[in-house]
């Protein structure tokens, strides 16, 4: 593996603004390489889409504290001004959003909000970003393309906008896609052939895709990594065929177990993590996960849990790793 | 778009023919006579009997509604009792004095309403936006013939900068656009552009930060777009109900503020509609109201095509 493209180290991002910090984002480190896709699961508020937005700078600014480095390129985004961030945003790294309907803009139509972004990064004539945008409609099979152009978001269906929401975030040929939980908005069927066609997209055009998801299926459908977050830290990563198979960190065991399979007999109780996640404004000392856990001791509440690497590709932050080994895999 | 238009047209029709049956209705709900106010009080029977048959009085009311209505598609509104003059060459001329008064009030509240709500609007929760929002809550709650004293106090009887009654010098109904002409709209419509000012920044303030807060502001910064791009993807988003509200307020200052034309010597409808009630001028009363009904029916109608020009999501 080449140096990688996008490379996250020990990133915090805590609000400020309420009575005490809620911090969302606790030293995480991550590395995308060219090329390559990365998922990031977890349940709802483990900071899967607020780091995603650090990546972009989109959090509010007055309110948040980023700490760490967020390299893309060779540069550090956390050290850019404001205006090299926006020539950044849209051109390097594109992002598409959970529910199309919400994050387009719904007086102008698709083919304005693609010619809108394509000129503000390239000076190009208003004909040629259409021409474009046509382009890129047909790219993503919009049927009817031409006329789907002067459509307005609420003139289209869920898996149709979604498809025109990926179309726009690829038209200044970005070399990072950001996908903040692209379909979970979707129903099923559309939801693979949306997966089908970010993989497709990924592998024609060497993108480098971090794909949020709390649905480990389409994680698994999507990404050669994948990252498990619980309260805004990573507990576990490695390529998404090792996950899967030999999961590590009891908070991932828990999580595979809990998924509903075919083999599932009628009445049979579905596994469940107990508890709840920990409030973000007051995490506890030592491993965030340690209150729910199975393996737990007095040493998990101790101090910060390092990440462990298990092999060369696989690292799970726990002091628990002997006891995992014997197979538990949910598969 | 055309169709939508054509419908809405359409739609105005039933409207239109309730205003004429209310306008109509009204002279025989308001109490007493309609002759009274004509007929000395010691006319006799006769008298009042050839005056109800010349006026029309006699037939069923189904009969003399059709009659009075075929008139007033005519452009025929009656005669004035109190001047004699035609009631439409009044009330149009009353019209066009209250259309430019109310045309430059809602101007002016429009603008600094939209200034008011944007600052507001965008830095929500901070001094600016209390400072903004306290503007917009006098505006709303001062009474505005005070206001309007008040101002005639310091700039016309203390300063003495501005005219402080009339249209125009010496009493002069008919309005021209030269310097001492608009000098005379100055007070007045100052007065009157603090009502919709008011309303205007309350509701911008309130769309601009529903706004902001919406997801796909996030979705414009992540494309690329700067603070300015972002902004005026605001505009347009909040033009559609901003422009109602002003579409609104246009048609009440319309009505003529009573007081506000009382205030300022001010000859539009709201002045004739003062005298024809006071005067018992039952025609004048009816011709004005039915005016200015209209005049609102049609600014609605616009303010909808307009509105649906600038949203997609109201065309169906």
């Amino acid at each position: 593996m080449n140096a990688p493209f996008l490379s996250i180290r020990n990133l915090g991002v805590a609000f400020t603004g309420g009575t005490r910090p809620v911090r969302a984002v606790n030293d995480v480190s991550l590395d995308v390489a060219q090329g390559e896709a990365v998922a990031l699961i977890g349940e709802s508020g483990s900071g899967k889409s607020v780091t995603m937005r650090a990546i972009m700078r989109l959090n509010p600014e007055k309110r948040t504290k980023l700490q760490g480095s967020i390299e893309l390129g060779g540069r550090d985004i956390l050290k850019m001004t404001p205006r090299e961030m926006s020539s950044l945003r849209g051109a390097q790294a594109a992002m598409i959003f959970q529910e199309p309907l919400l994050a387009l803009d719904p007086v102008y139509s698709l083919g304005d909000q693609i010619v809108e972004t394509i000129r503000r990064h390239e000076p190009i004539s208003r004909d040629a970003a259409r021409a474009r945008a046509l382009e890129l409609f047909e790219r993503v099979r919009i049927p009817s393309a031409k006329s789907r152009l002067d459509n307005y978001p609420h003139e289209m269906s869920g898996g149709m906008r979604q498809r025109a929401m990926i179309a726009l975030a690829l038209s200044c040929r970005p070399k990072l896609l950001l996908a903040d939980e692209p379909t979970t908005a979707l129903d099923a069927t559309v939801q693979i052939q949306v997966l089908l066609l970010l993989r497709e997209l990924q592998r024609d055009l060497g993108l480098s895709i971090i794909f949020v998801t709390h649905d480990i299926g389409a994680a698994v459908e999507v990404a050669d990594r994948i990252a498990v977050m619980y309260a805004g830290q990573i507990v576990e990563q490695a390529t998404a065929r090792e996950l899967i198979r030999t999961p590590r960190h009891p908070y991932t065991l828990g999580l595979l177990k809990s998924r509903a399979d075919g083999a599932m007999v009628k009445g049979e109780r579905l596994e469940a993590i107990p508890g709840a996640p920990p409030d973000l404004a007051n995490l506890p000392q030592g491993c965030p996960f340690a209150p729910r856990c199975f393996l737990a001791d007095a040493d998990c509440t101790k101090g910060a849990v390092q990440m462990q690497q298990i092999g060369a590709t696989h690292q799970a932050r726990c002091l628990r790793l002997a006891q995992t080994l014997e197979p538990q895999t949910a598969i | 778009m055309f169709g939508y238009t054509l419908r809405r047209i359409i739609y105005t029709a039933p409207v239109l023919l309730g205003v004429a049956v209310v306008c109509f209705a009204l002279v025989h709900i308001s109490p007493g006579d309609p002759l009274i106010s004509i007929l000395p009080a010691d006319a006799s029977v006769d008298l009042q009997n050839r005056l109800r048959v010349l006026y029309g009085f006699d037939r069923s009311y189904p009969e003399q509604f059709i009659l009075w209505l075929g008139r007033a598609l005519q452009g025929d509104l009656g005669t004035s009792i109190a001047t004699g003059r035609p009631v439409t060459t009044e009330v149009m001329r009353a019209v066009a004095n209250t259309l430019m008064l109310a045309a430059v009030a809602t101007f002016i509240g429009f603008v600094l309403g939209c200034f008011f709500g944007f600052v507001a609007g965008y830095f929500s929760n901070s001094p600016l936006d209390k400072a903004a929002s306290a503007a917009a809550v006098f505006g709303v709650s001062v009474p505005h013939y005070w206001l309007g004293m008040v101002l005639v106090i310091i700039f016309s009887a203390q300063l003495g900068w501005l005219p402080a009654a009339g249209a125009g010098p010496g009493g002069s109904s008919q309005w021209k656009f030269d310097m001492v002409h608009l000098s005379y709209m100055v007070l007045p419509a100052l007065t009157m552009s603090v009502i919709p000012m008011g309303i205007i920044a309350r509701t911008v303030r309130a769309l601009v930060a529903e706004i902001l807060a919406q997801e796909f502001v996030i979705g414009l910064r992540a494309r690329g777009l700067s603070e300015f791009g972002v902004f005026l993807h605001v505009v347009k988003n909040a033009a559609p109900t901003a422009l109602a509200v002003m579409g609104v307020q246009l048609g009440y200052l319309l009505g003529g503020s009573i007081l506000i034309e009382t205030v300022f010597s001010w000859p539009g409808t709201g002045m004739l509609l003062n005298s024809a009630i006071f005067q018992r001028d039952l025609p004048l009363l009816q011709g004005t109201i039915l005016v200015l009904a209209l005049f609102f029916v049609v600014l609605n109608l616009a303010v909808d095509v307009l509105q649906s020009a600038l949203d997609p999501r109201i065309k169906r």
